[in-house]
């Protein structure tokens, strides 16, 4: 694959040895690279929707009292505290459904609101772009309403949050580690092939060859491999990735709501081989004229 | 001195040479050779021939002393201008070099497609020349499949195909017969007529007495510089060694090469990157 890009060459690097193993590392690292990427891209969208569904809501709730007629007074004061506070556009108040719905889990389908004590709960929505400070809000509702407490969803969801921004940073360690691994490998490999040639560049040397016209054939050469290794890679890497989403899509889309690829996360993938192919050319050139550098 | 630089190809002042930390190789070597002259570089085996040309091919750097070629001092050039100098010069390596992955025609191309020309000029100049030199029915033969003559040819092929300005050629003769050797030599003449300065070192004292051009003597790494002498007997300069048929072919080369020597490369200024010293050369 590629060859055209080898058109003619003064140096038979086509059949070194040393260096028909480079594709099949490429295509490994691209395939690596290619799970690291989908996984990143995948995450900083749900990410980014966790973030914008969760700022700017909050839970009152109001612990039921002995006597079930005052539930009412102190659910109007709670209210009276939430009208008058400038960062809150909206509330609502859960109906009792609901709220035996979000207790479900915990009691099982037993509940009933005759037999049970319930607590009041509130929607609380801000402004967009409102700041509000919780626990400030939580100080002032229980001074009028002993028993109320403010559940700031932003806690733990900033942790969840939290986890994926680490994973992420996880992947692109790998990335890092992944362009490095290149690096290292058309190091290895070009040096090698400069001195399996050395006498044939010698002459090439000294008939007045300039070093770029020497390093051209090296990295021409690399880059043909890179993207043969590349595309390998590719080829390997997204059926992969439409299996693991396959899976992904079977599980409910509760908790990773928005965990597939969008149109232009594909092309970032696609693009991964010929970002390495070019990795895998300019470090071959780099590479080629240091070590030509050292002749006269 | 500054005219004698302008005229000079290549020039060398007080040059010494060490490998390593070795003992001096050649000491205190001075020269200037003029354009259009033509040297014999003769001394014992071991005396510093072929160190003495790797310091004017500039494959190796003097460890002392001044050395300029075309009226460039080298320890001043700037690395990256080198490979134009470079390619003014000619060289038949004294183990041939050919790289043996490539045809014969390839081989000589290679100094025309170092320089960037044209893949249809390189087509028409190297076809001519390997006819020239004998070899058109091995223009696609790797070079281990030629015999020794055949490969010298390609190497001498290789070192003119750019039209040098300066020829240098180590024992050239060392692996061919006296007619050969003789052959190679009218050739090396040739080129010196059309204006190429030549440089040959060769043991082969038989030859050096015949042909009576100047000698640069080696010995214990002392150079002597010896004029050119007048031909005891110029009819003998060599083609009495050779048989009616080739002289023939010599007569025919020797006519072609005359009339469009290596053939007009209208991609010179490329190749020279200097017009204006071409017409010189020429
Ligand atoms: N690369 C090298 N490293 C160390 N010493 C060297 C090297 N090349 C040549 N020499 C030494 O330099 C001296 C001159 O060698 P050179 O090859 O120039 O001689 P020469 O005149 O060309 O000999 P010959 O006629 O046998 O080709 C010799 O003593 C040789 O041992
Ligand atoms: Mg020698």
């Amino acid at each position: 694959m590629f060859k055209f890009l080898l058109r003619r060459s003064d140096l038979p690097l086509d059949r070194d040895a040393h260096s028909q193993f480079l594709p099949w590392l490429i295509a490994f690292m691209v395939f690596l690279a290619v799970l690291a990427m989908a996984g990143m891209l995948m995450l900083n969208s749900v990410a980014e929707r966790w973030d914008q569904g969760v700022t700017g809501t909050l839970t009152v709730q109001i612990a039921p009292s002995e006597d079930s007629s005052e539930d009412d007074i102190r659910l109007r004061a709670a209210l009276t505290v939430l009208a008058s506070t400038k960062a809150i556009d909206r509330y609502e108040v859960m109906s009792d459904s609901r709220v035996l719905k979000l207790l479900e889990p915990w009691l099982g389908g037993i509940a009933n609101s005759d037999e049970l004590p319930l607590p009041r709960l509130i929607d609380v929505e801000l402004h967009s772009g409102a700041v509000l400070d919780s626990k400030q809000l939580a100080e002032r509702l229980a001074a009028k309403v002993p028993g109320s407490s403010v559940d700031d969803h932003r806690v733990w969801l900033e942790r969840l949050v939290n986890l994926i921004r680490t994973v992420q940073t996880l992947a692109t360690l790998v990335l890092v580690f992944i362009a490095f691994a290149t690096v290292g490998t058309v190091i290895f490999t070009t040096r090698t092939g400069l001195a399996v040639h050395r006498e044939a560049i010698e002459v090439l040397h000294l008939i007045g060859a300039q070093d770029a016209y020497i390093a051209q054939q090296f990295s021409r050469r690399a880059l043909s491999l890179g993207l043969t290794g590349g595309f390998l890679g590719l080829i390997l890497g997204v059926p992969t990735l439409i299996g693991i989403g396959f899976l992904v899509g079977r599980m409910d889309g509760f908790l990773m709501p928005g965990l597939h690829l969008a149109t232009y996360h594909w092309v970032i993938v696609g693009l991964l081989p010929i970002g390495v192919a070019v990795i895998a050319m300019v470090t071959a050139r780099l590479t080629v004229l240091r070590s030509l550098g050292q002749m006269l | 001195m500054e005219a004698a630089s302008d005229e000079a190809i290549a020039r060398f002042e007080n040059v010494g040479l060490r490998y390593g930390l070795g003992p001096e190789v050649l000491r205190d070597v001075s020269f200037a050779l003029p354009k259009g002259s033509f040297h014999f570089l003769i001394g014992e085996s071991g005396a510093g021939k072929s160190s003495l040309l790797k310091l004017i091919y500039l494959a190796l750097k003097p460890s002392r002393g001044l050395i300029s070629l075309f009226g460039n001092d080298i320890a001043v050039t700037p690395r990256q201008k080198l490979p134009a100098l470079r390619r003014r010069v000619g060289v038949v390596f004294q183990e041939f070099r050919l790289l043996n992955h490539l045809s014969a025609f390839d081989n000589v191309a290679l100094p025309l497609r170092v320089s960037g020309a044209k893949e249809g000029l390189v087509r028409k100049h190297v076809s001519e020349l390997l006819a020239w030199v004998g070899l058109e029915s091995h223009m696609e033969a790797r070079p281990p499949t030629l015999s020794g003559g055949q490969q010298q040819r390609v190497s001498i092929a290789r070192a003119i195909i750019a039209r040098p300005r300066l020829l240098l050629a180590d024992e050239p003769t060392g692996n061919v017969d006296d007619v050969m050797g003789f052959r190679l030599m009218h050739l090396f003449e040739e080129l010196n007529r059309l204006g190429t300065t030549v440089v040959i070192a060769t043991h082969n004292m038989q030859v050096v007495e015949r042909l009576g051009h100047g000698r640069l003597l080696l010995d214990e790494g002392f150079l002597t510089v010896k004029p050119p002498r007048p031909i005891p007997d110029p009819a003998a300069t060599g083609k009495d060694l050779i048989s009616d048929g080739e002289k023939k072919a010599l007569a025919v080369a020797e006519a072609a090469a005359v009339a469009d020597p290596f053939g007009n490369f209208p991609g010179d200024d490329e190749t020279f990157g200097d017009p204006a010293s071409l017409e010189n050369y020429l």
